[in-house]
């Protein structure tokens, strides 16, 4: 296919979907699916059938639609109307034509100018939810392919670089170093052999941005890689997915394949002298292969084991070769500036933090679900106009950055959501994970939590983070069963930071995190665990296994 | 998720499906893990047998195949029981209480990383399935169950027998 080819399929495709009378967007994330999405697609496609609207009715699949906790989800493009927990029972209401029929669903249909919605910027999440996953003409009418099409046919590889810099773009996997400059480090290499990796190994404990993007719009990160892939001068790609994530990896899978179909990926792409090939590599349940070191290692077939920086992988990395390695929501976020232009994405944002980022609302909150905001958005605009509030109880605390980040406590919300101005107050970006605790959860119980995840994640290669997680992981113990003493929290300060200056990669270096944060901001529920014996949540047990042995 | 089957023929077939998976890969080292995942696929669970010959296939040293296997969670070197629950320990499900449900299971003899009563039931622990708007989640027999309650378990282990 050629880009003129492209363009004209776009329109062709755009013309069909414009003639249907209605399509039905029903959400086929992984969320949605567990409350029953299959079964309500199946009722509503029969029902098309019996109702005999095959040729003015379409029922898609789509992306994560947002709002998890409402689902199963379904879009009726015809009145733009979303629909929450629908039962297959509906299924006649929807695709009726009668605008009466679907009364009975009125009381479940959505608000779309509901803050939720309106205080949401989508750059990277524009086409979750109105984009068919499975089907790459969907995407093409979207004008998927088209900021391919011009990398390749109006742009140079400097062109490409240059405007990602202008963009002022930052990786999105957490630690948040310009993108622009990591491709132009690779784009200077001198081998011939180089690599494009996307970092698809999501592991924070409550984070499901990348799991959500790929199920709902993988064609746009194969279109991202691809762009890198022209602009580096790669011509090999990598997907490291996480083993867990069944349905990502498949639609992946039928994305690179149409791709591929389409010269679109694979040899002569859009009829030009550009190659790039993109393959999957599933992994297979370890945190630390997050870290790009370890990450190269895993691809190689190896234990996923870190390894000292420098040299860092845009000078040697897969099989010794330069290598780029981006996450998910980086690539994702490369189409729209390529297409718009650098200036328009840096118009969005901070200063320093530019674009929007994705966030997965998880914990104590009444709307559980995906939301992309512009950076610099308030955590208190987050938490309260999009995520609805706690639905009860009182908002304690909330944790960013999983297991390498913070809690951030009430005082706090009204600080701008940016890469620094979360490190002030002792919390990380992270990926995107957002959990709201309230007054039953515990800080110690929580600190002990993921220094438990970070202690069995650890990979054993340094003995700071090995023996260290340990340690700090006793004491923790000690302190929710009510056995510890005023020198443990010193001995845990101590731990912490030794743990943060001698570790190997960032999963030791930032395990103490957590204890460190909920020690500056809840020290006076660590000081009654020990000098009262008592847990102010009242979650932990404080079995005291020390006084039973002295009775 | 399936207990080796005892018949010799499907036993065969696994053999030439297995090999096909390396010969695709050029029988390189660097696929040791895609190998890997096809075998547990394949057998359900790797045994040391099957571990060597695929050394022997991929030309590594067995104790680099071993490493591997032994590293990542998703491998597994025991066989798997009929029924397999699966407690998402993610912070969301964590916060949710998904404690409650690994207790639930602990009551009914099945303790997390074992196989209970009979080899009926293992059951295991996640760090996060990302259904974190779902919480807490439990994955029983492959199938993810939204807002999982003690109850719940507590059904479905009386349905299967285990008390």
């Amino acid at each position: 296919m050629t880009f003129e080819e492209l363009c004209g399929k776009q329109t062709e495709e755009v013309e069909r979907q414009q003639a249907l009378k209605n399509r039905i967007m029903c959400c086929t994330a992984a969320g949605c699916l567990s409350c029953g999405a299959d079964g309500l697609r199946q009722a509503i496609s029969a029902e098309i059938a019996a109702q005999g609207r095959q040729a003015d009715v379409e029922l898609c699949g789509s992306g994560c639609m947002g709002m998890c906790s409402r689902g199963p989800l379904v879009l009726s493009a015809a009145c733009n109307r979303l629909y929450g927990n629908v039962a297959p029972a509906d299924a006649a209401a929807l695709v009726s034509a009668d605008p009466a029929a679907t009364e009975t669903l009125a009381d479940r249909a959505i608000d779309l100018d509901s803050p939720f919605f309106s205080k949401q910027t989508r750059i990277v999440l524009a086409n979750s939810g109105h984009v068919d996953p499975e089907k790459l003409a969907d995407y093409i009418a979207a004008g998927g392919y088209q900021s391919l099409g011009k990398a390749l046919t109006a742009m140079s590889p400097r062109d490409v670089v240059e405007e990602v810099k202008k963009s002022g773009l930052r990786g999105r996997g957490g630690a948040g170093y310009p993108t622009g400059l990591k491709w132009e480090l690779v784009m200077k290499q001198i081998p011939q052999v180089k690599y494009v990796v996307c970092n698809a190994d999501e592991g924070d404990p409550g984070a499901f941005m990348d799991r959500s993007v790929l199920e709902g719009d993988p064609h746009r990160v194969l279109e991202g890689m691809a762009i890198a892939g022209f602009a580096v001068g790669a011509q090999q790609g990598f997907i490291y997915v996480r083993g867990e994530y069944g349905l990502a990896i498949q639609r992946l899978q039928t994305a690179i394949k149409q791709a591929e179909r389409e010269h679109l990926l694979g040899a002569r792409i859009l009829d030009s002298g550009f190659q790039f090939r993109i393959d999957l590599r599933v992994g297979a349940g370890a945190f630390v292969c997050g870290e790009e070191t370890a990450l190269i290692a895993s691809i190689e077939g190896k234990r996923g084991e870190p390894r000292q920086r420098p040299p860092y992988p845009p000078e040697s990395g897969l099989w010794g070769a330069p290598t780029l390695i981006n996450n998910v929501e980086t690539f994702a976020n490369i189409p729209p500036i390529v297409q718009n232009g650098g200036d328009w994405f840096a118009s969005v944002g901070t200063a320093s933090s530019k674009g929007t980022k994705v966030f997965a609302l998880a914990g104590k909150i009444v709307n559980t679900g995906l939301i992309e905001v512009p950076m610099g958005t308030t955590l208190r605009t987050i938490l309260f106009d999009i995520g609805g509030g706690i639905p009860e109880g009182k908002f304690k605390a909330a944790q960013t950055g999983g297991p390498s980040g913070g809690c951030i406590p009430e005082q706090f919300l009204d600080t701008p959501v940016d890469y620094e101005s979360l490190v002030t107050i002792g919390s990380i970006m992270g990926s995107g994970g957002l959990i709201v605790m309230d007054d039953k959860s515990c800080m110690v119980d929580v600190a002990r939590f993921f220094m438990e995840f970070c202690m069995d994640e650890s990979c054993g290669k340094c003995i700071p983070c090995r023996a260290g997680t340990v340690q700090m992981h006793d004491i923790l113990h000690r302190m929710t069963r009510g056995d510890a003493t005023e020198d443990d929290i010193e001995m845990l300060e101590t731990l912490s930071g030794l743990l943060r200056e001698t570790s190997l990669c960032g999963l030791g270096q930032t395990a103490p995190n957590p204890v460190m944060s909920t020690l500056k901001y809840f020290r006076d529920e660590y000081e009654a665990h020990i000098r009262e014996r008592r847990c102010p949540a009242g979650l932990c047990q404080m079995e005291s296994q020390l006084e039973e042995a002295m009775a | 998720m399936t207990a080796s089957p005892p018949a010799a023929t499907v036993k065969d077939n696994r053999e030439k499906l297995l090999e096909r998976a390396m010969s695709r890969y050029q029988y390189s080292g660097d696929a040791l893990i895609e190998v890997l995942h096809t075998a547990q696929e394949l057998y359900g669970f790797l045994p040391p047998a099957l571990l060597k010959t695929i050394a022997h296939k991929l030309r590594l040293p067995a104790s680099r195949v071993l490493g591997v296997a032994s590293f990542y969670h998703f491998f597994s070197l025991q066989p798997k029981a009929a029924h397999t629950f699966v407690v998402c320990l993610g912070t969301a499900c964590y916060v949710a209480g998904a404690l409650g449900l690994v207790e639930a299971l602990d009551r009914s003899g099945a303790k997390p990383g074992s196989s209970g009563a009979k080899n009926d039931v293992s059951v295991q622990t996640a760090r996060c399935i990302g259904a974190c708007g779902l919480a807490p989640a439990l994955i029983y027999d492959g199938v993810v169950h939204a807002r999982a309650t003690p109850q719940l378990i507590k059904a479905e282990l009386e349905r299967i027998g285990v008390k």
